[in-house]
């Protein structure tokens, strides 16, 4: 085990900023990507879904 | 032979493949998860303090594999390019534009990254290096190929203005590759080669190697769930896609 205590891990040996900053905005960027693309596709099929009922009830 | 080529270019119709990659890509999904898990357990549990570094060094295990990332993101991007081009196949240029704004969010991560890495290291955010340089203007390319995607309303022609530039734009990723052996920079020679052996402790390899393949997998699998919002969209007028989202 690399850590004496919980607040030594978080302390990061002093590099608490860099290391956390790294690796949270790693995070966010993948979590928010594929958050993204779920939203991208639910919006779409409910834009095609629309399209689909205005095409049927125009005829 | 002529049975196997027909068998493949069955997936270059948009159709087959939307539905070969809604299969795929949960499974990649699936496996980014548990390397990515067993990675930052390495990283921060087994892979032992640098001598030099102190815990600084930690960096290396999102560093590098967003690094590493974005390159290989655009040369996959122009091949895929290169490829509609070379044959007209639609599915090409949905798969470039699919793997583009990854690719950009890589090369963001990385600049980023190695942002807060050198700030304690070397003492600046940022140096007109050329490793650092040449990963910005990877990050502009990525940038013009989004832009001028969209700024051309047909698709098709989009898809072919966009391989041109994704096509050019590939001489500079041996330039990032090797520019820590072409000039003298600030940034550190490559840790891990094929030619010789890696000049860092074990743990920390394997930490890093696990991560690498954990960004692959997430890479292949929002590539695959992104290309099928793509599909979905560019083949609207299809009697196929209507009959999907019904």
């Amino acid at each position: 085990m690399q850590w004496n205590s919980v607040s030594d891990f978080f302390a990061m040996g002093g590099y608490a900023f860099y290391v956390w900053g790294c690796f949270g905005l790693t995070a966010v960027v993948m979590v928010g990507e594929s958050l993204l693309i779920r939203h991208q596709r639910t919006e779409l099929i409910s834009q095609l879904r629309n399209e689909l009922v205005s095409e049927s009830t125009s005829l | 032979m002529k049975t196997r080529l027909v068998h493949w270019f069955k997936f270059s119709s948009p159709q087959n493949f939307y539905f070969l990659a809604g299969r795929l890509w949960p499974w990649f999904a699936a496996l980014a998860g548990i390397l990515m898990a067993v990675g930052l357990w390495i990283s921060f549990f087994v892979a032992p303090i640098d001598a030099q570094q102190g815990q600084g060094y930690r960096i290396i295990f999102v560093h590098v594999p967003a690094s590493q990332m974005s390159m290989f993101i655009y040369i996959v991007m122009a091949a895929w390019a290169g490829l509609g081009l070379a044959f007209n196949t639609r599915l090409s240029g949905m798969m470039a534009s699919a793997l583009a704004p990854t690719g950009a969010l890589f090369a963001f991560l990385s600049l980023v990254t190695g942002a807060l890495w050198g700030k304690p290291m070397w003492g600046a955010w940022w140096v007109w290096d050329a490793r650092l340089t040449s990963t910005l203007i990877l990050l502009f390319l990525y940038l013009g190929f989004l832009a001028l995607q969209s700024s051309i309303d047909d698709p098709r022609r989009a898809d072919k203005a966009c391989a041109v530039l994704a096509l050019v734009g590939v001489v500079n990723v041996p330039i990032i590759y090797f520019s820590v052996k072409w000039w003298n920079t600030l940034h550190q020679g490559a840790s891990v080669s094929l030619t010789a052996a890696p000049s860092m402790a074990v743990p920390m390899l394997w930490g890093m190697l696990t991560m690498v393949f954990a960004f692959w997998m997430y890479t292949i699998a929002t590539a695959l769930a992104r290309v099928r919002n793509i599909i979905l969209d560019r083949e609207r007028h299809t009697e196929w896609v209507k009959h999907a989202v019904e």
